[in-house]
This record gives C-alpha cells, sequence and structure tokens, in this order.
C-alpha cells in the first residue's frame, strides 16, 4: 500500500471485514480494526514519514483460533521499549504516544521487529468458542 | 464519514457541535482549527459536544487534549459532553477520563463554568 492517509483509512475497513468475517462481534471488531489502524498511522507517519516511495505491507491471516495481521513498513525502524508510558502522570496530557498503547489494549498479542529496512507489527486476536461459532454459521 | 463542526453561544459559553470521526488527517485539524479560532477571539468557555463523534483514533485524543491544555494555559475552560460509548471507554483506557470535566446534560455542564 502507499505510504497516505488514504491507505490507513483502507487498512481500517479492511480490517473491520476481516474481524467480522472471523466471527467477532461489534466491539471487538472496533477494537481490532483501531489497532489496525494504529499500526498502519506508525508505519506511514512515523515509518515511511509519508515517502511516496516507501510501500506499507498488511497481511491477514488465520491461524486456528489467531487472527493474524502484520504490517510492515521500510523506515528506519524504532525501539518500542523506548516509547513512554502514556499513563504516567507526566505523559497524561502529552499530545502523542499513544498508538502503540492502543494496539497493546485491543489485541492479545503485539510484537515487533526490525527488519533488515523497516519495522514489522504483529497484532494477534485469539477467537473464542462463540467467535468460531459465528464464523462457522456465516460460511 | 468526515469531520464537522459548527458552534453556538448560549450564555457566554461556546458549544462546539462536533460530528462524525477525530482521526489523523482532517478531523483533527478541523478540531485544531476551531479551538484556535475561538482562542482568539477570546472565547475560553468551550464545551465540546461529542454527542455525534462516531470515532476518535489516537491523533484524535492528542487532538482533544492539545484543546483542552491550550484553552487552559490562556486561563479558559473547556469540558466534554455527551460522550458516545465508544468514546467514554477510550478516554477510560487512556486515564484521560477523569483528565477531562465531563458532562451529561448541556444546561448543566452550561451552569457549570465558572
Amino acid at each position: 500500500m502507499e505510504s497516505t492517509l488514504d491507505s490507513v483509512n483502507k487498512a481500517e475497513e479492511i480490517a473491520n471485514q476481516m474481524a467480522a468475517q472471523a466471527g467477532l462481534d461489534e466491539d471487538t471488531r472496533t477494537g481490532v480494526s483501531m489497532a489496525v489502524r494504529e499500526a498502519m498511522i506508525n508505519a506511514i507517519l512515523h515509518g515511511n514519514a509519508y515517502d511516496p516511495g516507501k510501500r506499507v505491507n498488511l497481511t491477514f491471516e488465520q491461524n486456528g483460533r489467531d487472527l493474524i495481521v502484520t504490517i510492515s513498513d521500510e523506515g528506519k525502524g524504532f525501539q518500542p521499549e523506548e516509547v513512554p508510558d502514556p499513563l504516567a502522570p507526566e505523559n497524561l496530557l502529552k499530545q502523542s504516544g499513544r498508538g502503540i498503547f492502543l494496539m497493546r489494549a485491543f489485541m492479545d498479542e503485539v510484537r515487533f521487529r526490525k527488519l533488515s529496512s523497516g519495522t514489522e507489527i504483529t497484532l494477534i486476536k485469539r477467537l473464542q468458542r462463540s467467535d468460531l461459532d459465528r464464523q462457522e454459521a456465516s460460511t | 464519514m468526515s469531520m464537522k463542526a459548527s458552534t453556538r453561544q448560549v450564555d457566554g459559553v461556546t458549544i462546539v457541535d462536533l460530528s462524525g470521526r477525530i482521526t489523523l488527517g482532517e478531523g483533527s485539524v478541523i478540531l485544531r482549527d476551531t479551538v484556535k479560532d475561538l482562542l482568539s477571539k477570546g472565547q475560553k468557555k468551550i464545551l465540546l459536544n461529542l454527542g455525534d463523534v462516531s470515532y476518535i483514533d489516537s491523533s484524535g485524543i492528542g487532538e482533544l487534549v492539545s484543546a483542552f491544555t491550550s484553552v487552559r494555559n490562556q486561563g479558559g475552560e473547556l469540558k466534554l459532553l455527551h460522550l458516545t460509548k465508544k468514546v467514554h471507554d477510550l478516554l477510560q483506557i487512556t486515564k484521560l477520563y477523569t483528565v477531562f470535566d465531563v458532562k451529561d446534560d448541556e444546561a448543566g455542564a452550561i451552569t457549570a463554568f465558572a
């Protein structure tokens, strides 16, 4: 995908559709699509810095009970552990720095991997029995 | 759905009725410009009506925080009105619910301004 704001919105829409296909309820779908939106913002704004020559790769897969989303950019990379805790009293009124927190809040697992050029974020949502039942009923 | 903002005056308080999504890009910019414009006109009692705001991302949250601190730094007050469940939950998990003065009733919110 191109490093544009339009790609962020498109990825969020796709995430919502994929989450619906996976059988997730509306609240959980909103959380998953928000996590994907935040990861895309991270990739496009902080990673690729809107560089039209750099792309973002977005993939979705379901592996057993896991809905797995990966987002990779071609940016300089960053150290997620160096991002300040947005819930710390001294950071509460900061304008930015909540994206990774929101990804972690809405997903069961969030992983970061440094690539030779860029960063890959993996977002994992574990599907519950009820999600799988809904998924089966809709297919 | 893009964001829209309109303002009205009630008893010296500026109510900003927002609708749509406050997200990275247009939504955040509209909110920023609206608050900046009000402050430049000396309107420092601001009530943001979020009743029709369907969605806020981290950029939108940042913009709300920035609006709050800008108004406060100029000696004014900014309150939030009519949060939807999604926005309420988002402010709870980011620990901002207690930072903002959140109201459910417009008349009550207006009288709460100093």
